[in-house]
């Protein structure tokens, strides 16, 4: 029996097929020229940067989001997702995703924030990294970022 | 003896030694633990684990201050370990070990107490490209405080200084020169030799940040020649928190303390301080004596295993391992200088190191993935990190294979 292949089937956990998806091909990648908001997420363990880019409406709607920047599979999916995801979101149910992400992964002290009885939908593909702690940080990246891009927080975020 | 001859008879060798780490017989995720992170932090042997809980067991005490038994045995392994040390690195007096928390402070000492009152404005300081930070910011941060120009040799693709703009540079502005024995993050081994005698013939003094040679060559400080010589227990299979500063007596008498505190001092009063002979001058405070006893019996396993031993297996075996990861499609290395030591950089594909560190974990293969504290390095490349193998005097050709079997593995599940 080849165990290692076992293994790397179970690696399948973390790497699943729409995380792999979104990191070969990631979704409003690219400088956004009209940004209103902009935010830079930088993970230290590795020294990999993101910035992310929103354009927010009048109304506190989401117009256009993008990123650029290099990562991991798991930070550049996760952004990819995100980005996907809130354009064309009220900033407020923006905010309730953030808060219900970082409970789902387990982000210390993200359990004060208001639980959010919120379905996660295609983001739940990141729940693999619960298992793997040390990339919590990767998931959370593009999240930081746009929580801080919307906070209009001048300085970059840091994930440590 | 032929070479495979020889080859085989290393293995047989490196089989006896893998058993003293009681760490390498565990598995992760069903496999057999592959350490390949040494240049991290290398296992500790069963006899430095030992030493160390007999210490705490039996005589725990504090050093030079109590006259009852148990200070005398702490103080005297303790002062013991520095007679080790000393003999380890060919110094030329005990006064020249100073005992610190690793390579980083050993750094920040010299930076802050040798060359801080040394420094005005205009003056330079000499660095290269290729240096963990831990040799570069203390040197940013002197320079912030003096006026001083920190100045960098850059390297070229395969890793090396090029020593043709150390020529260029070492001018008279230059007041110190801080070098790195060996690079963390590529394996370089730099002519530390050759820089340091091109330095003192302008009586630039040199240190020499021996984090990554100590634990895999013989270190001679006299033949090298350096003014200082910094290095970290935990990367020669000592405790963590354990560090040395060598230093050339002359110039450590004429510096002024780093730390002040206990153990440094004569005679105190309000009027005024006395301040302790060397060593103790920058011992400052209650040491971390189990960690220097520890050390001390790093020491002693590095010495009867022999560096001659140690160096010429971990040649063998990087070469093995270049030789077989070169093999794989899609492999780009980093760091390919004439002279390495103990490790490798590489990228697979265009998988994340990050990705790749995590899959190779789970198939009980110890990386380490990132900047390797070198970001200088990542620049010159324009890459954001790599994944680094690095060997230690335990691993083996197996350790290897499952390296490529796991870096096959990840290749699949990317594809
Ligand atoms: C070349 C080099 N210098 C300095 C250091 C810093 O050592 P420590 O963290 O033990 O102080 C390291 C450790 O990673 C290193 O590899």
């Amino acid at each position: 029996m080849n165990t290692a292949f076992d293994n790397s089937d179970d690696m399948r956990d973390l790497y699943r097929e729409l995380i792999l998806d979104h990191a070969r091909n990631p979704r409003h990648f690219g400088k956004l020229d009209d940004a209103t908001h902009c935010a830079d997420g930088i993970n230290p363990l590795c020294g990999d940067k993101l910035r992310l880019y929103l354009r927010v409406n009048e109304d506190q709607s989401i117009a256009a989001a993008g990123f650029e920047g290099s990562g991991c599979a798991i930070s550049v999916a996760s952004a990819s997702l995100l980005t996907d995801l809130i354009i064309g979101l009220p900033s407020s149910q923006v905010q309730n995703y953030y808060n219900a992400v970082m409970q789902r992964l387990g982000v210390p002290g993200a359990d004060d924030a208001e639980p959010g009885s919120i379905d996660l939908g295609k983001l739940k593909a990141l729940d693999g990294v619960r298992e793997y702690p040390s990339r919590v940080k990767c998931a959370t990246l593009a999240w930081q970022a746009m929580n801080s891009a919307l906070d209009n927080q001048p300085t970059p975020v840091s994930t440590e | 003896m032929t070479n495979a001859q020889e080859n085989r008879s290393n293995e047989a060798c490196v089989e006896n030694y893998r058993q003293d780490f009681p760490a390498l017989q565990q598995t992760i995720s069903g496999h057999p633990l592959v350490y390949l992170d040494s240049a991290s932090s290398a296992q500790q042997p069963a006899c430095v684990i030992d030493t160390v809980a007999e210490y705490q067991r039996n005589d725990h005490s504090n050093v030079h201050r109590g006259v009852h038994t148990l200070s005398h045995r702490a103080t005297e392994a303790y002062e013991g370990a520095r007679d080790k040390i000393q003999g380890f690195i060919n110094a030329a007096s005990r006064n020249e070990i100073i005992n610190t928390s690793g390579t980083t402070e050993s750094i920040n000492l010299v930076a802050q107490s040798y060359c801080r009152p040394l420094l005005s404005a205009g003056d330079k300081i000499l660095a290269t490209e290729l240096e963990h930070h831990s040799n570069i910011v203390p040197w940013q941060l002197v320079c912030e405080q003096t006026g001083a120009e920190l100045l960098v040799v850059p390297i070229d693709d395969r890793g090396q200084l090029n020593l043709d703009e150390f020529d260029n540079l070492l001018t008279d502005e230059v007041r110190f020169v801080a070098i790195g024995h060996v690079s963390n993050a590529l394996g370089t081994i730099n002519p530390v030799k050759e820089i340091v005698e091109k330095a003192h013939a302008l009586d630039i003094p040199v240190l020499v940040d021996g984090a990554q040679g100590v634990p895999h060559m013989q270190i001679d400080v006299q033949d090298l020649g350096c003014d200082f010589y910094a290095f970290s227990g935990h990367k020669m299979y000592g405790p963590t928190g354990t560090g040395i500063l060598y230093g050339r007596e002359k110039l450590l008498e004429a510096m002024p303390p780093y730390k002040g505190g206990g153990d440094m001092i004569i005679e105190v009063s309000f009027d005024g301080t006395v301040f302790n002979e060397l060593p103790y001058k920058f011992e400052a405070g209650t040491p971390n004596i189990s960690g220097v006893i520890g050390l001390g019996a790093a020491v002693d396993y590095l010495q009867s295993v022999g560096l001659q031993q140690i160096a010429q297996h971990e040649s063998w075996l990087l070469d093995y391992m270049t030789r077989e990861i070169s093999k794989i499609d899609g492999i780009r290395l980093f760091g390919t200088a004439e002279n390495k030591a103990s490790v490798q950089s590489f990228l697979l594909d265009d998988i994340h190191a990050h990705d790749l560190g995590t899959i190779l974990d789970h198939q009980g293969v110890a990386i380490r993935t990132g900047h390797h504290c070198a970001m200088p390095v990542m620049s010159f490349f324009r890459i954001p990190g790599t994944a680094r193998a690095s060997l230690a005097l335990y691993n083996n050709a197996a350790d290897i294979d499952q390296l490529i079997v796991a870096l096959k593995k990840a290749q699949q599940l990317f594809a």
